[in-house]
């Protein structure tokens, strides 16, 4: 039975190849990974590393790839601080909080995500202002439908004094933390923040004193048809990252609430017989114990924005579906390479995410069983 | 000797009962709380003028043309969608014709409506004619070329339409691929299993874009010269692998849930794998996963949408296409049609979710009355 299963499974490969190969030979379409260092020859409007219309197919597929991990780690972000506060509100015994967060949810995530990102790039952004009657804030801050200009800030010398206060505040979070958490297994409380406060202050002023001020603002301006200086947030990825957040958001905040509503009441108030007070009861007692049913499907909610965001290719941001997939594969021609490579990346990203968000589980598994 | 007479109880404060007691409660327990409620009012208050303002007070209402929604202040643009609203429904599906999608919309309702009751018996035969009889007819109403009907392109398919048979085509085919490989994720069979969990882990781990792109480019290198399939036809294998495999989580989720000694008891009574799978396992595992699956067909609806991208018009790239047209292009415009495709998107998704919920107590209700 099974020798037949794979018998037939060998039988269409083999077809399915030849199939492949005539169409190929007919089509004149080269094969093999050649085209990844030929030269390019179109430009793209967000790299986050050098890129020229000289540069290669590989080099392509390298600024797709992290235009895709730019947005998803930014939307993971957003997503997740915005999605635990709405969790935390639907649990709100104020009325009026409760319901605005389910409406809230109701509505973001029974509406396709496409319609969402078309409706804020097409919709929204694309509406706005041209740069010369662009909303300012401040005349340093400007909204037009070429994007977000905000100022940039440029180091002198003398900023790694500063950066090196800012390791110091890093390090010291790190050890305090690490402190309070060894030294709760005898019950005792360490403080964490009023020691880390005085830390970072202390080092940030040693910092200003050896090196003063050495950062300057590079303020945009308007030139002509569009902005000079500061540095250029472009529409695509300002609509991309606003509807991934506030779909994910939805679907987060659903999941934390189901997470917190799985604390039994008993435990909150057994902390409260202990004499825990309300803020420690919640940190050690309810929001370990909810972690532990939040975290796994938290995990295919990342992985899902992750993937989410190949959608970028409907309205131009340069991500890797759009850019590789999209472009590089008219171009090229190569559709079984470059649809295989694409799917191979989006599967190791996957594959490594959940790897990580499976480590940080077992994590939190351990600690409520050592308790 | 008079009686004892109680003094009759007094009324409750007035603060705490009726409308005051239960505010008092639920919007002003403590300071955070009237503040918090402060807050919130006046930022309903804020959304709810703009909405208003823009889908009301502002908006168009008649008008043939873009001079109807060019206003110094302008809210939606309303005409544009009355005047395309045959579009968005259809597509281009030809005038003459549309009585026939009609009738295939209004036999599905017939054939959903009492299976979805569960109070209405006969479901057999219901179910016999939602899955056998049904997808005949509509598949001949659709595209015709038989029995006199006149033969209807693929391509001249569009909006609602395309939706909607994308998305019952996915449902349908979604259900039984995704229970087999299920089945197939915890087969004995090594190397069904090692099948069954590759195809069902790529799928999941790569975006669906991918998986239409493959549809749509590398299908047709796959095939044999001259052999060809619609571009429809291509979408529809595309979303249907990829909604088996979410499926089949799913489904696995219920089968993990049936206690072993439901096997047992079925092989003391000689029942083969299948007969066990087909009576005992599946009816419960099935009933077990409603949820999951309803959630799995509501992110199925909307990824129809997705279509768009390769080059078919469902609901939502029809409404994107006609944004093309000049003789309604205003401010507007986008907003309104996004509005209106952004309506007909969530009332689908949310009487999904309403009636998974719905099956889901139901349900329960049973098991605690047996």
């Amino acid at each position: 039975m099974q020798a037949a299963v794979l018998g037939a499974l060998l039988l269409a490969m083999v077809w399915l190849v030849a199939n492949v190969q005539s169409n190929l030979e007919r089509q004149n379409i080269n094969s093999g990974f050649g085209f990844l260092s030929e030269r390019a020859g179109f430009g793209i409007n967000q790299t986050l590393i050098d890129y020229t219309e000289d540069s290669s197919f590989g080099r392509v597929l390298t600024v797709g790839l992290l235009n895709t991990l730019l947005v998803s780690v930014l939307g993971v972000f957003f997503a997740t601080v915005l999605g635990f506060s709405l969790g935390v509100a639907r649990l709100s015994s104020n009325w009026l909080i409760n319901k605005t967060a389910m409406v809230y949810v109701e509505i973001f995530r029974n509406v396709p995500l496409l319609l969402q990102i078309m409706f804020w790039y097409f919709g929204v952004l694309r509406n706005l202002p041209t740069p010369r009657q662009a909303v300012s804030f401040g005349d340093a801050m400007f909204l037009s439908n070429r994007g977000i200009v905000v100022p940039a800030i440029e180091a002198g010398s003398g900023a790694g004094w500063y950066a090196a206060a800012l390791a110091i505040g890093l390090a010291a979070f790190i050890w305090l933390r690490r402190r309070a958490r060894l030294a709760l297994a005898d019950g005792t409380m360490m403080p964490i923040w009023r020691p880390l406060l005085m830390v970072t202050v202390a080092s940030f002023g040693v910092a200003a004193l050896l090196a003063g001020v050495p950062f300057s603002l590079d303020v945009p301006a308007l030139k002509g048809f569009n902005f000079r200086g500061g540095i250029t947030v472009i529409p695509e990825f300002v609509a991309l990252l606003l509807a991934l957040s506030l779909y994910t958001a939805a679907f987060i905040a659903e999941i934390v609430r189901a997470g917190i509503q799985s604390v039994s009441k008993g435990q909150r108030e057994a902390a409260a017989a202990l004499g825990l007070p309300d803020k420690t009861a919640l940190s050690l007692v309810v929001i370990p114990q909810a972690l532990r049913v939040i975290i796994p499907p938290l995990t295919s909610q990342y992985l899902n924005l992750t993937k989410n965001s190949s959608l970028a290719v409907a309205i131009a941001y340069p991500d890797i579906v759009s850019v590789f997939a999209g472009t590089t594969l008219t171009q090229v021609g190569q559709a079984v390479e470059i649809i295989f490579i694409t799917m191979m990346i989006y599967l190791s990203l996957s594959l490594l995410t959940s790897y990580a968000m499976n480590r940080y589980n077992a994590r939190i598994a351990l600690v409520g069983q050592d308790a | 000797m008079t009686g004892f007479t109680p003094t009759p109880a007094r009324p409750a404060p007035a603060n705490t009962v009726g409308f005051v007691g239960w505010a008092r409660e639920n919007l002003f327990a403590t300071k955070l709380d009237s503040l918090l409620t402060v807050l919130a009012i006046t930022l309903i208050l804020y959304v709810m003028k703009v909405v208003f303002g823009w889908a009301v007070i502002d908006a168009s209402f008649s008008g043939s043309d873009r001079t109807a929604c060019l206003k110094d202040v302008q809210g939606a643009c309303w005409p544009f969608i009355e005047a395309k609203f045959g579009q968005f429904i259809y597509g281009r599906y030809p005038d003459a014709e549309r009585w026939r999608v009609d009738l295939v919309f209004a036999a599905g309702l017939i054939g959903l409506v009492p299976m979805l009751m569960p109070n209405v018996g006969h479901k057999r035969a219901n179910m016999i004619f939602l899955l056998g009889f049904y997808p005949v007819f509509a598949f001949i109403m659709l595209t015709g070329g038989v029995l006199g009907l006149a033969a209807v392109d693929t391509t001249d398919w569009g909006g609602l339409l395309v939706t909607l048979v994308v998305a019952v085509t996915g449902i349908v085919a979604s259900l039984p691929l995704g229970i087999l490989l299920a089945l197939g994720r915890r087969s004995d069979l090594p190397i069904v299993r090692a099948l069954c969990i590759g195809f069902i882990e790529i799928f999941r781990g790569v975006p669906l874009i991918t998986v239409l792109f493959m549809a749509s480019v590398m299908l047709p290198l796959f095939l044999p010269d001259g052999v060809n399939f619609d571009k429809l036809v291509r979408c529809l294998i595309g979303v249907a692998l990829f909604s088996s495999a979410y499926m089949a989580e799913v489904v696995r989720g219920g089968l993990q849930a049936i206690p072993k000694g439901q096997y047992e008891a079925a092989a003391a009574l000689g029942l083969s794998y299948w007969k066990t799978t087909r009576l005992i396992i599946l009816p419960q595992a099935l009933k077990l996963v409603i949820p999951g699956i309803v959630n799995t067909f509501i992110g199925l609806f909307k990824d129809t949408t997705l279509v768009l991208i390769v080059g078919l018009f469902d609901l939502l790239g029809i409404v994107q296409l006609h944004f093309t047209d000049a003789s309604w292009a205003t401010p507007e415009t986008h907003i309104t049609g996004y509005v209106f495709a952004g309506a007909v998107f969530w009332l689908f998704c949310f009487a999904m979710s309403r009636y998974s919920i719905f099956m889901e107590n139901h349900l329960s209700t049973d098991r605690n009355g047996s």
